[in-house]
């Protein structure tokens, strides 16, 4: 079941979180869209771990400081919440521009970090394969290219939004876009520096992602060599939704196999 | 009344089948659908509709900016107004407008009106816009940004227009060690400044404010909206204290005037429906994105959430509605009159050549509209008497 939200202060930014389970603290770090609902993958997470899912600045129940301008700027505020919380080996898991801010952290300060995930991550831009352009699909393009089982977009588009969803697709599509219009998606100071990514790292992708293409994992590779890198096949842009089974017990695996 | 002689400079010969089959013919419009000999002949004609503007009384002509659009081939408009400035001697010319934020560097902007403003004497107007949202596709500027970047941008070419040189600007979009304007602009203190828009109550209180009093132009919007807008700077204006001016206030229109009203509607039919229905339609993700508009105008604007001409219109509907004025001599000055005896309108601004106008009906409508239309209203205070005239 859900965990209630609540909202914690953090470098003095309001911040939606929600927080189930005993464990390993595992911060689950959301994409474009948002948190959304409360899905399998998160309960099957919060079973097995202290899952903590929060908004970042800008989106859902979160402030929008307008001092937070940046993916970078979020990483740091997010390296402020470990500390602040006192969070010590910490799993990060991040889907899309969640992987990219996972990865942004890592590079910054890992003391309190004990392994990266990153699923179908933005954040670098490889010359000639761009990413899908979000911003010019309509809501119902968009939802039908993120998921490759049009079953599942059926299904999403067949729901009629509340009101109060509403205003938070609108608040989140607002933060998504000042923090990845230009440059689209990406940080190009990020690549560089990836070789600093010392955490044992896992990284998930749907063959058939069409928003950031599943040949960015080969270069997410090159980069990261000790990466453990799986590619999942009939599968679009949120394994966690679409594959979310495979990608259960593959995180699990990965977390619990990395020491303490 | 001042009369402006508007021009968009629409790509004519679009094949519009080949073009519907695209989301929008801005932006992703593939420009091999542009076929330079056409196009130049399209430059060519264009300008002389401009150039004809002064013998023919005009007060201002002008040309406008946008973006990898058939809608208008003018990304670069102040290399219309500099070839316009040479074969013209007195009328202003009006550049309505340069996108500010879509630029890195505003001073280029500030540096080029001031040539503009030497190389004429001192004839030019220049009109100072955000852009549309589309064009923040294909800049790639961030439409979160905008308004920020509008107003720094703002700040600092007036600065340069108006403090000595060399300064120090330091914003948070634009930071420049050096600010020197070589040439300064010939005017004192600088060009006026309007401010096109669909109409916005946070533009048009900062629009408003005593420390500006920029004219402001409603562009493509009922007539009821034009009303409402220009109503609105009016009380803006009393709210700072100070009773507006007619000349504070423009109304930006497509116009067509023929013998009759149906004569008008039957020659203006085909090309004011290409322009709305096949020029200007962009759905909404082009139209609004993210940032663009206040978070609670998207919200309001999300619920009807239309794109813009995503209804086919007809003429019959535009003219209602008054967005558009086509008929004879008399229908359009009665429409004219109308509105500038509600609201104090003192800038009719005038598309009189629209969508796939041809030259000669273009020609004809602009010598009719000039001979017949605008002698009755030029010049002449507004009816209203609370109105101060220019």
């Amino acid at each position: 079941m859900a965990p209630t939200g609540q909202v914690i202060e953090v470098t003095g930014v309001a911040t939606g979180l929600l927080r189930q389970g005993k464990g390993k603290p595992v911060l689950f770090i959301h994409g474009a869209n948002g948190v959304g609902a409360w899905l399998p993958f998160f309960e099957n997470l919060s079973q097995n771990y202290d899952l903590l899912i929060p908004d970042h600045p800008g989106f859902g129940r979160s402030d929008d400081p307008s001092w937070i301008r940046s993916v970078p700027d979020i990483a740091f505020f997010y390296l402020d919440m470990l500390e602040q919380l006192d969070l010590r080996d910490v799993h990060l898991v991040g889907t899309s521009m969640g992987g990219w801010i996972a990865s942004e952290m890592a590079i910054r300060n890992d003391r309190r970090i004990a392994s990266l995930t990153m699923v179908g991550p933005a954040g670098i831009r490889v010359k000639g394969e761009p990413f899908g352009d979000i911003f010019m699909w309509s809501p119902e393009e968009a939802t039908r290219n993120i998921f490759l089982n049009q079953e599942i977009a059926d299904r999403l588009l067949s729901v009629k939004p509340t009101e109060e969803q509403l205003d938070v697709m609108m608040k989140n599509r607002f933060a998504v876009t000042k923090y990845g219009w230009q440059p689209r998606m990406y940080n190009p100071d990020l690549e560089k520096w990836l070789h600093r990514v010392k955490v044992p790292t896992f990284i998930g992708w749907g063959r058939e992602d069409k928003i950031v293409p599943s040949s960015y994992a080969a270069r997410w590779k090159q980069r990261i060599p000790h990466a453990r890198v799986t590619v999942y096949d009939n599968c679009g842009h949120l394994p966690h939704i679409e594959a979310s089974d495979a990608l259960f017990a593959d995180v699990k695996t990965f977390i619990d196999g990395v020491a303490a | 009344m001042k009369f402006v002689l508007f021009h968009l400079m629409p790509y004519r010969n679009l094949d519009f089948v080949e073009a519907k089959k695209y989301r929008s013919a801005w932006t992703v419009l593939p420009n091999s659908l542009y076929d330079p000999a056409k196009g130049a002949e399209d430059y060519a004609a264009y300008i002389e509709q401009l150039v004809s503007g002064e013998r023919l009384g005009f007060d201002v002509i002008a040309v406008n900016e946008h973006h990898q659009t058939a809608y208008g081939l003018m990304p670069a408009p102040n290399l219309i107004a500099s070839a316009l400035i040479q074969r013209t001697k007195h009328t202003k010319i009006g550049v309505f407008g340069r996108a500010l934020p879509l630029v890195n560097n505003p001073l280029t902007i500030a540096e080029e009106f001031a040539m503009l403003d030497n190389i004429s004497r001192g004839r030019l107007i220049v009109g100072f816009v955000r852009g549309i949202g589309s064009e923040y596709h294909t800049s790639g500027i961030n439409p979160a940004f905008s308004h920020e970047r509008f107003h720094e941008a703002h700040d600092l070419i007036v600065k340069s227009w108006t403090q000595p040189g060399p300064f120090a600007f330091e914003g948070e979009h634009f930071t420049l060690n050096y600010a020197n304007l070589w040439p300064r602009p010939f005017q004192s203190p600088h060009p006026k400044i309007w401010i096109p828009s669909q109409g916005s109550a946070e533009t048009i209180h900062w629009a408003a404010a005593p420390e500006r009093k920029y004219p402001f132009v409603v562009t493509f919007s009922t007539a009821e909206a034009v009303e409402r807008y220009l109503k609105v700077y009016r009380s803006e204006a009393e709210n700072f204290g100070y009773e507006v001016s007619s000349d504070q206030l423009g109304w930006a229109a497509p116009i067509y005037v023929a013998d009759t009203d149906e004569q008008a509607y039957e020659e203006a039919r085909g090309p004011l429906e290409s322009l709305f229905n096949d020029y200007l339609p962009m759905p909404w993700e082009m139209l609004i994105p993210p940032g663009y508009s206040s978070l609670a105008s998207s919200k309001a604007l999300a619920k009807v959430r239309t794109g813009l001409g995503t209804e086919r219109q007809t003429l019959e509907q535009l003219v209602a509605k008054g967005t558009a004025i086509i008929g004879s001599p008399k229908t359009v000055r009665e429409r004219i009159e109308q509105m500038r005896d509600k609201t104090g309108l003192g800038n009719m601004v005038c598309l009189l050549q629209f969508g796939t106008l041809n030259d000669e009906l273009t020609n004809r409508n602009i010598e009719r509209f000039a001979a017949e239309v605008m002698p009755h209203l030029q010049d002449r205070a507004p009816a209203r008497k609370d109105a101060v005239p220019a």
